[in-house]
């Protein structure tokens, strides 16, 4: 950049990113003094955007993101483009992220890979199909009981344990630690399972039958489904079901851009500035597909209450609600009772320094003009 | 006349828990008997409406503070209780205390030496609050413990809870007094290892003394028929008493303990539903007609008590409301008020010297006459109603220091208010405007910040009755200060309608002569005309560049995507649209805004949207059913496109019975199949509508669809060539009987036309099966808006919960209420988003001044 220098003898005039966009918008030919001239008129410009002290951000932003949500959709499902899978969106899938609920409707990661594999769509098929869980039901043909034998014999689909690159071998393996008590052998694309020592009732085959249905095989553990999709020039791997730790670590992924749609489990594996970044990124896509203009500074700052504690905290009378200092601020939004009561046996004191209490109080709220005060000598 | 005043603020407030003791002091009469009024209808000493406690009826005078009614604030009473009884809700907290001490002695169930390992854990939690705090205790007690066992090793018993009030130790029940004597033991510290507040004993949880509320909290109601009738609180307090009264009795006379524990059983039933009449487990109290009482928590709880609805919720006077009406001919900031309402809203103005006789002339008017005042109000607060009988005393009596409550004149100031009020934009500042007629009047454009029509809607206008008041009002409220919104940092007020389509149409095709023009230009409101260009025909764009100030310099692009440039106040190219003066984009206001500021910016506006208006209105601009109207070769080429779409359906279903469609990853071949459908069928009537767009004849209906102004290609589309196929929860139609939509088609049909496909036009008309299908959609999307609306209101009202008190501090960064610091620069760079252009700097255009200057 011709003019790095000088722009950057303005840091402290300026946040980063207004800094970025004038050294990406001037042009070339531009002369110093211009240069000069043009930083000093966005100076002049910033001071005058500046927001005020006393500025009631909080509901502002509120406001600015409860009034579209009456023109959101209730249609909680949606199509991106034909191939592609479910994803909750609209309303719903705001309230979901705004109650920072544990469990979430569709929970969903997109899998980059590094540089030279997500080109290649072969590459990117495979790899998906490595990290997709499969059970050992998928793979069964026929479940068959021999009473006379007392055995469970497994028939297994031989194509598809050639696409997932299993071999018999490979479902012993896994099995056998489930199966103690049982002998189990293999061939000619069977499995089957006898008990040792005495034969005992039928009815346990049948127990163990259900016991190794839903064995992992293969796989990364809650990954349900796995689609490669075309992301720009790259192709990727979207997933239902989710499971951060454990993509993160193959060597394939490319972890600075791999995420997942669960709050916690963005908390728990990259931790609360990424839960941030998640919650704002969530709500974003969101307001996006429905068309909707919101600032990013509103949900900026949601995310940030949400997250200020450490932990991701939903926006319900059990998270951050329940935090605030004044009884009266929680009274006044949902069960008063319990609170009043926790209150009066805490012996807690409301200093009065939100908005609900001063209202209740019929004083001043402690925001804009209310929140100066002048001292003055009596005579 | 001098005044003093003194403002008292309150700056925190105790909770805590009374003892009985404490109540005892407090209470101003003792409670003794249920009677409420002897035989002249006089309060009974010692009952329930006791003077003591305050007063109710007009004339008579407080026993304890000698204030009259509505003076006296009223004052608590007790009673004494025979036998003491729990606290309903405090029923667990004495639960978890009971389980975690030990009956004989009172101590913690954990070891001295091991709560000091546990202490800062127990501290940490209670940061997380009360109940947490003795939620972890509990557990601690549980994992140390050794089961049924207290510290000595000595057994004990498990204390369950029957809900909702009877405790047992193993299979013994525990009387009241048991509890509490058992509470009594437990030592101070302990209670406070507990979280309860410093002097606060658990053992008044369980009551020996109930504290009376006044009467003024419970007040009785005279009926027309001159009998008394109670409120359900002096009802319920009447019960307690009496009952109270029947066990002493009982007890004085030694009647046997069955009796005297069914009487206490009552007692407790009585208390609990006093203060709770919701409780689980417990029938609630009712009034005689089997109404259910309205007891302490009822009244608390909820929308409708004391907290939301008469603390955080005020009613106000000095208000109005009525239907509202449009009228482009007023200011932006403008309300047309209605005479009617203007002669009895008031504004209080203080006679000075300097406008004695302009205020003296209002009183002259009278109530009666407009513009007049209907009230005087004395130095000494004294309020003196004006009529013609008054008038002449009140004439004589007016100086300096009286305060005249005139009538509504144009330009007070008002607050003008829509309901939802979802954002800040609800509740705007207005000048009034007195009009005759009986509705309020509002220029369209701000129809878009309230959401408001005028089908019928209503809207409340708000008089500020303090100087201060007013001048917040008129300094952060007024409309031309809201221009711009806050949530994305465009304009939310914009020419709308007429106003686009006239500027519209003038600036791409007008020629008017001069004197046509001045005449236009002159009803907008310029009344400069020196930089017309000298010249008989004038271009629409030179008409309308007379409403821009001379400096103004201005590029962007119109909806076209035409270059729209404007130097030096003359705009040289583009199309005056939506783009540039509607809502929500409008660019061209958004640079207006910022280089002349907000009064110079509503001028404008206004202006602009005048201009429009007029100019459809000597141009004539109508729209009919001709504008619809396609040729015959336009329609066979669109129903062959349709037929074509129609045949590929048939083949994909042809493919999909023949087992031959393959699915696509991740779903199942149905749906392959619906997805492909529905992709065929909705390319085919993009394609339609292209071609009828194409197609259609230049109309006024497609102008408005071009400039933005009502209406989109879609709609034309839908009207001209093809309305589509009916699309419900995403997919084509298939509820109804089973394997069909209707009764009217053959089972297990996919055909287009089965599946909600509708081939016609709304001009044409629809087939009764297409119509019906369409209702279908409709409906569905009445539903969806009726149950989405709750949804988002509860999700709107708990995020202004929880951030109503975030501000930005005087360093810039945003706190909460507890000075907590939640951004350290708001949104990272500390910028307004309702001053930003779009949510950021606009350094584009900067760069082009500046370079484009020096060059």
């Amino acid at each position: 950049m011709k003019h790095a220098d000088l722009i950057k003898e303005y840091e402290k005039d300026l946040p980063l990113a207004v800094l970025d966009e004038i050294s990406a918008l001037i042009p070339t030919s531009a002369t110093k003094p211009q240069v000069k001239k043009i930083v000093e008129e966005t100076i002049l410009l910033y001071k005058q955007a500046r927001v005020h002290a006393g500025e009631c951000v909080g509901l502002v932003s509120a406001e600015s993101i409860g009034e579209p949500g009456t023109q959101m959709t209730l249609n909680t499902f949606h199509f991106a483009g034909v191939a592609e899978m479910n994803i909750t969106t609209g309303l719903p899938r705001i309230i979901e992220i705004f109650d920072a609920r544990k469990t979430i409707k569709t929970p969903m990661m997109e899998v980059f890979l590094k540089a030279p594999n997500n080109k290649d769509i072969e590459k990117v098929r495979q790899f998906a199909l490595q990290i997709k869980a499969t059970i050992l039901d998928e793979l069964v043909a026929e479940y068959a009981i021999n009473i006379f034998d007392q055995t469970l014999i497994l028939r297994l689909h031989k194509e598809l344990m050639a696409d997932y690159g299993l071999t018999e071998k490979d479902l012993l393996k896994s099995l056998k630690t489930r199966t103690k008590g049982y002998n189990v052998s293999s061939g000619d694309g069977e499995i089957s399972f006898t008990h040792k020592g005495k034969a005992e009732e039928i009815k346990e085959l049948y127990i163990l039958k259900e016991k190794i249905r839903a064995v992992k095989m293969k796989g990364i553990k809650k990954i349900t489904q796995v689609l490669p999709v075309k992301r720009g020039d790259e192709y990727i791997v979207l997933t239902s079901g989710t499971n951060l730790s454990d993509v993160l670590e193959l060597p394939e992924v490319d972890p600075t851009r791999t995420f997942s749609n669960d709050l916690y489990e963005v908390r728990a594996v990259l931790g609360i500035e990424a839960a941030r970044q998640a919650v704002m990124n969530e709500v974003f896509k969101v307001i996006e597909s429905q068309g909707l203009n919101i600032d990013v500074r509103h949900i900026m700052l949601v995310a940030d209450i949400m997250c200020v504690s450490g932990e991701v905290k939903g926006i319900t009378r059990y998270g951050i609600v329940s935090e605030k200092a004044s009884v009266l601020a929680r009274a006044s939004f949902e069960t008063p009772i319990k609170h009043l009561v926790n209150a009066s046996l805490e012996g807690e004191v409301d200093k009065l320094t939100s908005v609900v209490e001063n209202v209740m109080m019929n004083q001043a709220v402690p925001l804009g003009t209310g929140l100066p005060g002048l001292v003055t000598k009596m005579k | 006349m001098k005044q003093h005043f003194v403002h008292k603020k309150i700056s925190s407030i105790q909770f805590g828990l009374f003892s009985p003791a404490h109540v005892k002091k407090m209470a101003a009469a003792k409670i003794v008997t249920p009677e409420l009024y002897d035989r002249e209808g006089y309060p009974v000493d010692g009952g329930l409406m006791d003077l003591r406690l305050g007063v109710i009826d007009p004339g008579l005078v407080c026993k304890t503070d000698g204030l009259k009614l509505k003076e006296s604030l009223g004052h608590f009473g007790y009673i004494e209780l025979a036998r003491p009884v729990i606290h309903i809700n405090f029923v667990r907290q004495i639960l978890d205390l009971l389980r975690c001490t030990d009956p004989h002695t009172g101590e913690l169930l954990i070891p001295p030496a091991l709560i000091k390992t546990h202490l800062e854990k127990i501290e940490q939690k209670g940061q997380e609050g009360f109940e947490e705090r003795r939620r972890f205790i509990k557990a601690i007690v549980r994992k140390i413990a050794a089961k049924n066992k207290n510290i000595t090793g000595d057994k004990v018993e498990k204390i369950k809870l029957e809900k909702p009030y009877n405790y047992y130790e193993g299979d013994r029940r525990l009387s009241p007094i048991e509890i509490r004597a058992w509470l009594e033991k437990v030592s101070d510290e302990d209670v406070k290892l507990f979280g309860f507040g410093d002097n606060i004993r658990p053992e008044w949880m369980v009551l020996t003394v109930l504290a009376i509320p006044p009467v003024t909290m419970r007040p009785s109601i005279t009926l027309e028929s001159g009998e008394r009738s109670e409120d359900d609180l002096t009802h319920k307090l009447g019960d307690i008493v009496r009952i109270n009264q029947r066990l002493f009795e009982n007890i004085n006379a030694g009647a046997p303990e069955v009796i005297i524990e069914d009487l206490w059983d009552l007692l407790q039933y009585h208390v609990t539903t006093f203060f709770n009449n919701a409780v689980a487990q417990l029938p609630p109290a009712r009034h005689r007609g089997g109404q259910v009482l309205k007891t302490l928590a009822n009244r608390i709880k909820s929308k409708e008590g004391r907290i939301r609805y008469n603390l955080a919720g005020k009613r106000t006077d000095f208000s109005a409301r009525t239907v509202i009406s449009p009228d482009p001919l007023i200011g932006l900031n403008e309300v047309g008020v209605p005479e009617k309402i203007a002669m009895n809203l008031t504004v209080p103005e203080r006679i000075t010297s300097w406008n004695k006789e302009y205020l003296l002339n209002y009183v002259k008017n009278g109530p009666k006459q407009y513009p007049g005042a209907n009230y005087i109000l004395k130095p000494d607060g004294r309020r003196k109603v004006i009529s013609n009988e008054t008038k002449d005393e009140i004439l004589e009596e007016l100086e300096e220091g009286y305060i005249v409550e005139r009538h509504l004149i144009d330009g007070d100031i008002s607050l003008f208010n829509r309901q939802p009020s979802l954002h800040r934009m609800s509740m705007m500042c207005h000048l009034v405007r007195v009009l005759p007629g009986k509705t309020f009047r509002l220029n369209p454009s701000v129809c878009n910040p309230y959401n408001a029509d005028f089908d019928g809607d209503e809207m409340n206008l708000h008089l500020p009755q303090t100087e201060e008041a007013r001048a917040e009002a008129k300094i952060l409220m007024l409309v031309e200060t809201q221009l711009i919104s806050p949530r994305y940092g465009l304009s939310v007020v914009g020419c709308i309608h007429d106003g686009i389509t006239g500027n519209y149409l003038l600036t791409k095709e007008l020629v008017l002569a001069k004197n046509e023009a001045v005449d236009l230009l002159f009803n907008c409101g310029v009344t400069d005309f020196s930089s017309l260009p000298k010249k008989d025909k004038l271009d629409g764009k030179e008409v309308f560049s007379m409403l821009l100030p001379r400096d103004f310099d201005f590029i962007g692009k119109d909806r076209g995507g035409n270059a729209v440039k404007i130097t030096k106040g003359m705009l040289k190219s583009g199309l005056m649209d939506k783009a540039n003066l509607g809502e929500e984009s409008g660019l061209l206001l958004r640079n207006v805004f910022e280089k002349y500021g907000p009064s110079a910016t509503a001028d404008i506006l206004g202006k602009i949207s005048r201009l429009g208006t007029t100019v459809l209105a000597r141009r004539g601009f109508t729209v009919g059913i001709g504008d619809m109207d396609l040729s015959t070769e336009t329609h066979q080429e669109i129903r062959d496109a349709i037929n074509k779409a129609e045949e590929n359906v048939k083949k994909l279903i042809i493919q999909f019975s023949e087992g031959k469609l393959e699915a696509l990853p991740g779903r199942t071949i149905q749906e392959t199949l619906e997805l492909k459908i529905l992709e065929v069928l909705n390319r085919s009537r993009n394609k339609s509508g292209d071609i009828a767009m194409r197609q259609v004849r230049e109309s006024n209906a497609l102008t408005m669809a071009k400039c933005g102004s009502r209406g989109n290609s879609l709609n034309i589309a839908q009207m001209t060539a093809i309305v589509g196929q009916q699309a419900l929860r995403g997919k084509r139609i298939e509820k109804g009987f089973s394997g069909r939509t209707l009764s009217y088609f053959k089972k297990n049909d996919l055909s287009p036309k089965a599946r909600g496909f509708i081939r016609n036009n709304f001009k044409s008309g629809l087939a009764p099966n297409e119509f019906f299908f369409g209702a279908m959609t409709g409906r569905d999307a009445l539903m969806d808006t009726a149950l989405r609306t709750p949804k988002s209101g509860y999700l709107y009202r708990r995020l202004s919960n929880a951030m109503q008190d975030l501000k930005v501090d005087y360093d810039g960064s945003v706190r909460d209420a507890a000075g907590k610091v939640v951004q350290f620069a708001y949104g990272e760079d500390n910028l307004d988003v309702s001053k930003t252009t779009g949510g950021s700097l606009d350094i584009q255009k900067i760069v082009h001044q500046v370079v484009g200057e020096v060059k």
